[in-house]
């Protein structure tokens, strides 16, 4: 794991645990194999779906996405199935991301065996509202959602076909970020640059994609695997690497089926908290645990910068959630390290 | 010859029907893709200091993973032995270090590949008694109290019971029919709810009943090769019925301990022992004609009540719910026997066989068997 040296590791209790004996027993049994389900947790947080782009005649850009839905079966803690329903082949679906005032164009096929559609949390017409009768399209056809990327922030899109809880348990979700755009906000231009991705100010920020889920795996209207991005303590079996030296930029959403609320606690630590992410300022300082609601969203930020090395747990703190998977670590070392 | 070849024919078409069928495999077009019913049983469950301990027996239509075990909705390690896929109608033991708490419920789910979660309810946890030498001579000594001890004391009511007349034996042998009639159906019930907690392919319902119904032929069987049982026979046929029952009286009663579910008080056991006390009166009823030697005594006592101490240990040790079910039908059939053989030997020592049935002794000696029974048993029931 992780290639530490356990050797080398101060005898200081109060160093920080390494992966494996922060919770002893309290483990799924096993490995998920990433490469059969074409997905892997831990490249899914960085991993964005920027999709291709276009000038339109008055100069805005045109960003197209292609999105399918795909039934799939997906291993989402060792050993065990889930008959999932997808957005190209992985839950949660691809990360969207543009930048605020394009033009959005998503073309939606569904290639599963039931009606689909993409419903965006965003401002857009009722007619792209990938609500029954405005783009709910059944198996084999295609539709295309199209509207501005308005307004900035931390957004989702899920499908709205019916029944609803179903259709989004099954995994029709995913992350849907729109970048602000400096010039539309000279009062926190650099704040509004820092989260513009690829721009320079944006290359120090270590940015991360979390999609809290919850599978119920025998269908009694509970739920039986918690999770970040699906695999249930996919971050304790392979903590998620931290440069110590650089700020942390989680974009959260909470897509829990069948629980009111999810949560997320940082291990010693605390950070600034961006509600839905549609402001540049925090709308929450120095916190280490926040709520959310379903659907509910935001931009977490913090920095190990002053810590020293060691895994620093993060987890819901609805302790039962915690102990049926959703945990993980953040692997803080410098650089160089 | 002709016979051999016209009995071998239907047997090479049943074959060749078998073997085409199943190459065929004609059942394929009825799968819709369905995952395979499965099933799994706790059979057994251990608490120690290593953690709990489950016996799990597979049921499904098809070998079925083992993926995760969550205890108290929380995902722990297990270790399973045989590990892999359990195939249908063999049993792993799954074996997992949770630190239980002592006195409190835990809930175990073992989740399947399918995502299928079967849970298992530990009501109260205690640590499970192990075969120490202490343990087996304690539960020996609660299995004497309830089992060997109410036959002893009720035959010592035999030399009292010598000088009843026609009407006093009559009376004495329908108390008799009366207690087994009640246990009769005590046993019945016991099995079937025991067989109810069995894994399906053991046929729980069924498996009692024709092992009941087997378990009685095969002892009227026995007990008439050589004309009809009475005497000292009868008192032994009676002793190895009692004796089942206690056996499947030691069974529950070393299962609840096994189970922590019962902190069986000193009050208990003393009910169960006046309970059993009818059971030495009914195995001396059909010997008060004849002068038994001493020892036969001995032997009906230790035939009636040692099963207890037997039925305590297997109860504790080797407690699995279609074992102890099969056991109480065993009994419940071998005490059918001895009903119809004790009312067979009433009716043969009067003159007048209808009359005799249904006069105030017979019937008071009936009732009077069952009420007691009755009565008894709501002092043990918790």
């Amino acid at each position: 794991m992780a290639g530490h040296d356990m050797s080398a590791m101060p005898t200081d209790p109060y160093a920080a645990p390494m992966p494996g004996m922060a919770h002893g027993n309290m483990t799924t049994v096993g490995v998920v194999d990433h490469d059969r389900n074409g997905f892997d947790p831990t490249t899914m947080l960085t991993e964005w779906e920027t999709g291709l782009t276009d000038l339109l005649p008055d100069g805005r850009t045109l960003r197209t996405f292609e999105v399918a839905a795909i039934d799939r079966e997906i291993e989402i803690a060792p050993g065990i199935f889930f008959p999932a329903w997808t957005f190209n082949d992985r839950v949660p679906g691809p990360a969207l991301r543009a930048k605020e005032g394009e033009r959005l164009r998503i073309i939606f096929r569904n290639y599963g065996s039931h009606p689909h559609s993409m419903h965006f949390h965003g401002i857009h017409s009722a007619r792209m509202d990938g609500v029954p009768g405005a783009g709910l399209i059944g198996p084999g056809e295609e539709f295309i959602y199209e509207f501005d990327a308005k307004p900035f922030g931390c957004h989702l899109y899920h499908c709205h076909a019916l029944p609803l809880k179903r259709h989004i348990h099954k995994g029709m979700y995913g992350l849907f970020v729109i970048d602000p755009d400096p010039a539309r906000h000279p009062e926190n231009a650099a704040v509004a640059a820092s989260r513009v991705l690829g721009s320079p100010e944006n290359a120090r920020w270590q940015e991360l994609a979390m999609v809290m889920n919850a599978f119920d795996i025998n269908f009694d209207g509970a739920n039986e695997i918690y999770a970040v991005n699906t695999v249930g303590q996919a971050y304790m079996n392979a903590p998620i690497r931290i440069d110590k030296s650089r700020p942390v930029r989680i974009y959260l959403v909470n897509v829990t089926e069948f629980d009111p609320i999810n949560s997320l606690h940082l291990h010693a630590n605390f950070f600034d908290y961006y509600d839905t992410g549609t402001t540049l300022t925090p709308t929450l300082r120095t916190v280490d645990l926040i709520m959310q609601c379903q659907a509910q969203r935001g931009i977490l930020e913090f920095s190990f910068a002053e810590h020293e090395d060691g895994m620093y747990m993060f987890h819901a703190h609805q302790s039962e959630f915690t102990e049926l998977g959703w945990v993980g670590m953040f692997d803080v070392r410098g650089p160089e390290a | 010859m002709i016979r051999l070849l016209l009995l071998f024919v239907p047997l090479a078409v049943m074959l060749g029907a078998f073997v085409w069928i199943a190459s065929l495999d004609p059942l394929r077009s009825f799968n819709n893709g369905a995952p395979p019913v499965e099933a799994l049983t706790v059979e057994r469950t251990i608490l120690d200091e290593t953690g709990i301990q489950i016996l799990v027996r597979a049921g499904g239509s098809e070998a079925m993973q083992i993926a995760q075990v969550a205890v108290d909705d929380a995902y722990w390690t297990f270790t399973q032995a045989p590990p892999g896929a359990v195939a249908r109608g063999t049993a792993v033991w799954v074996r997992i270090p949770y630190p239980w708490v002592l006195g409190e419920a835990h809930r175990v789910a073992l989740l399947s590949n399918t995502g299928t979660a079967f849970e298992h309810e530990i009501a109260v946890a205690v640590p499970t008694p192990k075969a120490t030498a202490g343990q087996l001579r304690i539960q020996a000594l609660v299995g004497a109290i309830v089992g060997l001890l109410p036959v002893a004391l009720g035959l010592m009511f035999y030399p009292a019971m010598r000088g009843v007349g026609r009407t006093g034996m009559n009376f004495l042998l329908a108390l008799t029919v009366g207690l087994l009639a009640f246990l009769l159906i005590d046993m019945t019930l016991e099995a079937l709810e025991l067989s109810a907690g069995a894994a399906a392919l053991f046929q729980g319902s069924a498996m009692v009943w024709l092992t009941a119904l087997a378990c009685f032929l095969l002892l009227m069987a026995i007990g008439r090769w050589r004309g009809q049982p009475e005497g000292l026979a009868l008192a032994f046929y009676i002793a190895l019925g009692i004796g089942l029952h206690n056996f499947g009286e030691g069974l529950a009663i070393g299962g609840a301990f096994a189970a922590g579910s019962a902190g069986l008080g000193t009050f208990l056991v003393l009910g169960f022992a006046l309970h059993n006390v009818t059971e030495g009166i009914g195995i001396a009823a059909p010997m008060l004609r004849i002068r038994p030697p001493l020892w036969t005594f001995a032997a009906l006592t230790l035939l009636a009540g040692g099963p207890a101490v037997l039925g305590m240990w297997t109860g504790s040790l080797a407690y699995a719910p279609q074992w102890s079910a099969l056991a109480l039908a065993v009994g419940a059939g071998a005490i059918l026997q001895v009903m119809v053989e004790v009312s067979a030997y009433l009716m043969r020592q009067n003159s007048d066989r209808q009359a005799a049935l249904f006069s105030p002794a017979v019937l008071g000696g009936f009732l009077g068997g069952l009420a007691f029974m009755y009565a008894t048993a709501a002092l043990i029931k918790v």
